[in-house]
């Protein structure tokens, strides 16, 4: 490290130059013992006989508006679902607006309204907050940060030190949709048909899941760096690997035609509204059923089973080669040719 | 896609890869090992993506040749194109040079440290930029192979018919078959196969490559980018070094004709002439490059802020010219995911995911 170095988007890109500087200046900082350690999605709070999860989740997404959802619907299902993939029943959400000068009325309406619709359809409140305007040109419209506290669900104590080899791996549905929705709106790439962001809460899937509480291992929403990321990371260092079959891997065919003009690989993707289990295989299928009954899990399938192969994600391709998935590195960036 | 979902069928895989295994099988003298050289890029990034070395006998052998144009564009070009931005001057450009390293810095530096770095998705997009900063300067960053070079430039009829004179195009293009020459001249190259690439042929066409298969007398196949076409073009390869053939085979019909795209081939040539050009890790190759002609020097972004795209110094240790040239794999580079990673590229290879370097690092260490 030098003095001249600074921080690149690449940093904010969900691969590893975000884990780079989040492990070199945040871990080494706070979170060295407590809740912090192993970088959960939400901190689970100890209080006396009750166990809280606390989460938090800033929103800068460009366009405001999409298909799909808007930034005021991200703002609610991020910080919801942080808590919900920890097991918990979420509760109570803050909301903080950073508004930049300028930013009409009617825009900031149609997302406040947003956040309530959201907040209500999930069940939870709204019960603190903060607004901030800043000078035109110091941020991009209008930013969000959400904080929330839920209750976690009793017996559903989900830890990488629980999986095993032959678990199984569940996608809630197809992967990917949100971030080729939000680069097509971004580019005005429509290809004949509209690309809808899967902006949604995982909370009752986490729910249906909880029937089975003692056979469910690990869950994840995989947001930034998409599915490759959020695998990657949970095998890092650890005694078992993934394999995934590339043809059960759900995927949108619009996304699919999108991330195939940009010349991005799906698995790096953003989600927002979707969430990976590893469970036993006793459980998968039920699992997958209950998940298929609700809207949200419409699009449930077991894409993989963990392995003995240490740290190592692996895909069974469409052809029947394999190959390795790597974390993704920092930007997503369009190849040229 | 589900057109697209035909050239990755699992079955007919299947049994194109027993056929190659079959004529693996027959391969003998001093044929016995096939080594296939996929000149482009994206035939590069396929194979990894789809695994397709794995299930290749192990006497046929991939070679990644230098197909990549973000990978080989000289540590120079970067130098100049982070002076521009510092002068202020908006640099527009394709996503993958961010991270090339100049011979100290990548444009993602220069944009950290305030410079006007934009990524684009079409090079249109920078006339609009230069359309709606009438008193800022915008530079497109030019480089590319055939396929690319086409949609650049038209860069300059736009900002013609839009009047508009505060855009220019600082130039690195390549031309594939003068590099093919190269690699055929070196006697380190010793590659029996070329699978030839698929969109730069739909520009030049199959014609273009008549005379250099025919002088050298090496296999070629011009083959799509889906694995199946890869496939079907390893197998084409493999049936003429089992015949003891030296043909020119276009097993991507479906897309790429005989006399090329005569409407990017005019336009190449009202605009460009062929020049010598640095290709890096390689050196410099005669007539492999085109720049603008002087009638469109207005255009031309070296001469319109006098900057010099040569003499860049790029760490002498990386060994992309060895990987480039098929003579060492990736992981034979002593920086190879050492001081060299995605992350922190220190040579071309390792840039682009196009780059061999990458491929090999994201998907088979």
């Amino acid at each position: 490290m030098n003095d001249t170095e600074r921080i690149l988007l690449g940093h904010g890109g969900g691969g590893k130059l975000s884990r780079n500087l989040i492990d070199r200046e945040i871990v080494t900082r706070f979170g060295t013992d407590g809740p912090l350690v192993g970088l959960p999605d939400g901190a689970r709070l100890q209080l006396g006989e009750e166990t809280l999860v606390f989460s938090t989740d800033s929103f800068v997404v460009s366009p405001l508006e999409f298909p799909g959802g808007d930034i005021g619907r991200l703002a609610v299902h991020g910080t919801v679902n942080d808590v919900s993939v920890s097991g918990a029943v979420p509760l109570w959400l803050s909301l903080a607006l950073i508004i930049e000068e300028g930013l009409e009325f009617t825009v900031l309406q149609r997302i406040l309204d947003s956040v309530k619709e959201a907040a209500e359809e999930i069940g939870v409140k709204v019960v603190t907050g903060d607004t901030k305007v800043v000078a035109r040109g110091q941020c991009d419209r209008l930013f969000i940060n959400t904080a929330g506290i839920g209750r976690k669900i009793k017996n559903l104590n989900t830890g990488l030190d629980r999986i095993k080899q032959g678990d199984v791996v569940i996608t809630s549905g197809t992967l990917g949709d949100h971030g080729m929705a939000i680069m097509a709106a971004r580019e005005n790439l429509t290809l004949n048909n509209e690309l809808h962001s899967d902006t949604g809460s995982v909370h009752r899937l986490v729910a249906a899941a909880a029937e089975w509480a003692g056979g469910v291992k690990f869950m994840r929403d995989p947001t930034r760096g998409g599915i490759a990321a959020v695998l990657g990371e949970m095998v890092e260092e650890q005694s078992f690997g993934i394999v995934l079959k590339e043809e059960k891997i759900p995927y949108n065919p619009d996304a699919r035609a999108v991330a195939e003009v940009l010349g991005i690989d799906l698995m790096h993707v953003a989600c927002e509204g979707r969430m990976l289990l590893i469970c036993a295989p006793e459980v998968a299928e039920k699992i997958t059923a209950a998940w298929r009954v609700l809207p949200e899990g419409a699009g449930a399938e077991i894409i993989g089973e963990v392995t003995d192969d240490n740290g190592r994600v692996i895909l069974e391709t469409l052809i029947g080669g394999r190959r390795m998935v790597d974390i993704p590195q920092g930007e997503l960036l369009p190849r040229i040719c | 896609m589900k057109y697209i979902d035909g050239f990755r069928n699992h079955l007919a895989a299947k049994s194109i890869t027993k056929d190659i295994h079959d004529l693996a099988g027959k391969l003998g003298g001093s044929n016995r090992e096939a080594r296939i050289m996929e000149v482009c890029g994206s035939h590069t990034m396929s194979i990894a993506r789809y695994g397709i070395r794995q299930i290749l006998p192990e006497n046929v052998r991939l070679i990644s040749g230098p197909g990549c144009p973000v990978c080989v564009t000289d540590a120079a070009y970067i130098d100049a194109a982070i002076e521009l931005a510092e002068r202020g001057i908006h640099i527009a450009t394709f996503g993958d040079m961010l991270k090339v390293p100049g011979s100290s810095r990548t444009l993602a530096d220069a944009r950290g440290a305030g410079g006007k770095v934009h990524v684009c998705y079409s090079p249109l997009d920078a006339v609009k930029l230069a359309k709606e900063n009438p008193e800022e300067e915008v530079v497109f960053l030019g480089i590319g192979f055939e396929t690319t070079v086409p949609p650049v430039i038209s860069i300059i009829k736009k900002a013609n018919a839009e009047k508009l004179a505060n855009i220019s195009i600082l130039t690195a293009f390549k031309l594939v078959p003068p590099a093919l020459e190269a690699l055929a001249a070196d006697k380190d190259v010793a590659v029996n196969g070329f699978l030839l690439p698929a969109h730069v042929s739909a520009i030049i066409g199959v014609d273009a490559y008549s005379s250099f298969v025919h002088r050298h007398k090496i296999p070629s196949v011009i083959a799509g980018f889906e694995p199946l076409d890869i496939l079907l073009g390893i197998a084409g390869l493999l049936e003429q070094l089992t015949e003891n053939k030296a043909e020119l085979v276009n097993q991507y019909a479906r897309v790429v004709r005989k006399q090329g795209n005569s409407i990017a081939l005019d336009l190449m040539n009202n605009l460009l002439e062929p020049a010598d050009a640095s290709w890096r890790g390689i050196g410099t190759i005669p007539q492999s490059g085109l720049v603008l002609r002087k009638e469109f020097s207005d255009f031309d972004a070296s001469k319109k802020f006098n900057i010099s795209t040569e003499g860049g110094k790029p760490d002498l240790r990386c060994r992309c010219g060895d990987v480039l040239k098929g003579i060492i794999f990736p992981d034979e580079c002593p920086l190879f995911n050492k001081e060299c990673t995605p992350l922190f590229p220190v040579g071309p290879c390792m840039v682009s995911s196009e780059g061999s370097c990458a491929a090999y690092y994201k998907y088979s260490r």
